[in-house]
């Protein structure tokens, strides 16, 4: 691990002008922002984060899950994992979210992780991790060791001859499928971003992931208020039954009536360099019967154009039997 | 694996744990440069810690993890260091009443914060109930695990959790056993459950 200085944030101004000081706060930051630190400690022992400076953010007022006045979810981004997943209102409006939070890692990791850092949480792709071996995205312009060494754990959705990472988080996959916002304080003030714009292709430059800038600190998550009627499920398919991420994995929110589908989102994980919202399988339910053909074609349609890498074309059967099943459960 | 004091039984446990304790997920080929120790820096930090009860000043490069801290400054090694990355449980220790991995958490991440360790649960005259169920059940076969499965289960039982076996299971999948001894721990947990 490389030396850094380490400080405590008061207050969210003082995390913010800490974090201004760095040159990027994509790959290669000079300033990090620790909370649960399940993934930065981890890459710092890796030597693949660096910060010269920790910035502490653990005592900053965010740990609270409150009713937004529309209806929806304030979620504060150190709120942890198992406090999420185990909050009555989650539970109750928003299962999909609980289920997705409970199907990854360990309950010790659930008790560090929060939602901040969960968004931010880097792939698992072994050359990203081993700092001996060429990887765009931890060293741009050294080449991509996966697209023809080790890939069975990585994208076939969203992939570019620099990168195929996928995004290994089970909330974000929720997150997608629950249209969530992420708020982000920055120097010039707050932001509110979709979290279908928070993430991005690899494409030429696969080490920004988000539209994260020096300084941003993400101070909460909104959920807007649940679909009326709503029903939503996650599943998570893996090599172990726990402990593991998730080889494909699809959250759905789905609601009916009159016999047919009214209301549908879907996104996919372990599949997509980013958390994989789907409008060709939310167009291909729409107005359709809750039925198992129709599970099928929109689950076909999820999957058109995904491009399968030496060791992971069976993700592609994977995603649709995943998205097919999950379906099938949220409607059952 | 950093530490002076390991015996004999230990280390053959820390190779077995280091080469295959996570063969089959697809942590395996992560596990690698795991046990290297942190490089030596010259800025220091004044840091205290609350341990089992009992207050620590401790002079630490930022560098350290609670885990090492717990196990190299204050030779409280009953917490083991198998994997040093969150993937097996054996450094798992209490902050504020809940389970988390010591080889995660900086030592000054972890200030002004109640922790707890394997030898404040209790003590050979005075056994937690889970110590004295791991024991009577045979919750282990080498030992290297189980500081981290009893701190583990303790921790589990006041959290939301079911009543099956399957529940438990779950629960507890944060805690690899090289040995295999899973079916032992379920039985003690589900022992200690009921005391
Ligand atoms: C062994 C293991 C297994 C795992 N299995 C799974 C799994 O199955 N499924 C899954 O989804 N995840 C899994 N994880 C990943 C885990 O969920 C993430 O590491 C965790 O959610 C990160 O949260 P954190 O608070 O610990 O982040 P940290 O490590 O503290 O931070 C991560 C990054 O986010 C930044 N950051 C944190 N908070 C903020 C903020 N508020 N504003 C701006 N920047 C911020 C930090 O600077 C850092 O760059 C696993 C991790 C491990 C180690
Ligand atoms: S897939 Fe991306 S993260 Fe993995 S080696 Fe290639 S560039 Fe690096
Ligand atoms: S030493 Fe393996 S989880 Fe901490
Ligand atoms: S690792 Fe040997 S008893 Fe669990």
């Amino acid at each position: 691990m490389e030396t850094f200085t380490f400080s405590r944030a008061a207050d969210p101004a003082e995390a913010i002008m800490a974090g201004a000081a760095a040159s990027t706060a994509q790959q290669g930051a000079e300033v990090r922002f620790v909370a649960g630190g399940t993934t930065l400690i981890d890459l710092m022992k890796l030597d693949v984060e660096t910060p010269k400076r920790v910035v502490d953010i653990n005592r900053l007022p965010l740990a609270k899950v409150e009713r937004a006045p529309d209806g929806g979810l304030k979620i504060g981004a150190l709120v942890r994992n198992s406090d999420l997943a185990h909050s009555a209102d989650v539970q109750r409006d928003y299962p999909v979210l609980s289920e997705a939070l409970l199907s990854g890692a360990s309950g010790q990791l659930r008790n560090m992780a929060t939602t901040g850092g969960n968004l931010l949480q880097r792939t698992r792709c072994i050359y990203f991790r081993n700092t001996d071996t060429p990887c765009n995205k931890r060293e741009p312009g050294s080449g991509c060791s996966a697209i023809e060494g080790f890939n069975r754990n990585l994208a076939v959705l969203g992939t570019s001859e620099q990168c195929i990472a996928s995004n290994p988080s089970d909330m974000n996959v929720a997150l997608t499928a629950l249209e969530a916002t992420i708020v982000i304080q920055g120097v010039q003030g707050e932001r509110r971003v979709p979290i279908g714009e928070f993430f991005l292709l690899p494409g030429d430059t696969p080490n920004r992931e988000t539209v994260m800038q020096p300084g941003d600190l993400i101070t909460h998550v909104l959920l807007p208020p649940p679909h009326p009627g709503a029903r939503s499920h996650y599943l998570k398919l893996r090599d172990r039954a726990s402990y593991e991420f998730a080889l494909a994995s699809a959250a759905v929110v789905l609601a009916s009536e009159g016999g047919a589908i009214r209301h549908a989102r879907v996104a996919l994980g372990g599949v997509g360099t980013r958390p994989w919202r789907s409008p060709e399988a939310e167009a291909a339910l729409l107005s359709k019967p809750a039925t198992r053909a129709t599970f099928a074609a929109a689950s076909e349609a999820a999957v058109r154009g995904a491009k399968p890498y030496s060791q992971n074309g069976f993700k592609i059967e994977l995603a649709k039997r995943c998205l097919t099943s999950a379906l099938a459960t949220a409607t059952a | 694996m950093a530490s002076n004091e390991l015996t004999r039984r230990d280390m053959l446990t820390v190779a077995a744990v280091g080469t295959g304790a996570l063969v089959g997920g697809s942590f395996s080929s992560e596990v690698a440069s795991a046990a290297e120790p942190a490089k030596t820096g010259s800025g220091m930090m004044d840091i205290s810690l609350r341990v089992n009860g009992a207050e620590h000043r401790l002079s630490l490069d930022p560098r350290t993890t609670l885990l090492d801290t717990l196990r190299e400054h204050l030779h409280l090694t009953g917490t083991k260091k198998g994997c040093d990355h969150g993937q097996c449980g054996a450094c798992t220790v209490h902050i504020d009443g809940r389970r988390v991995n010591s080889c995660l958490t900086l030592a000054a991440m972890a200030e002004g914060a109640e922790i707890t360790t394997i030898e404040g649960l209790g003590d050979p005259d005075h056994l937690h109930p889970m110590q004295r169920a791991f024991l009577e059940h045979d919750g282990y076969q080498c030992g290297y695990c189980t500081s981290g499965q009893i701190m583990s289960a303790t921790a589990m039982l006041k959290e939301q959790w079911g009543e099956s076996d399957a529940e438990i299971k779950e629960a507890m999948s944060g805690n690899i056993c090289r040995c295999g001894a899973y079916k032992n721990i379920l039985a003690a947990i589900r022992q200690a459950r009921k005391a």
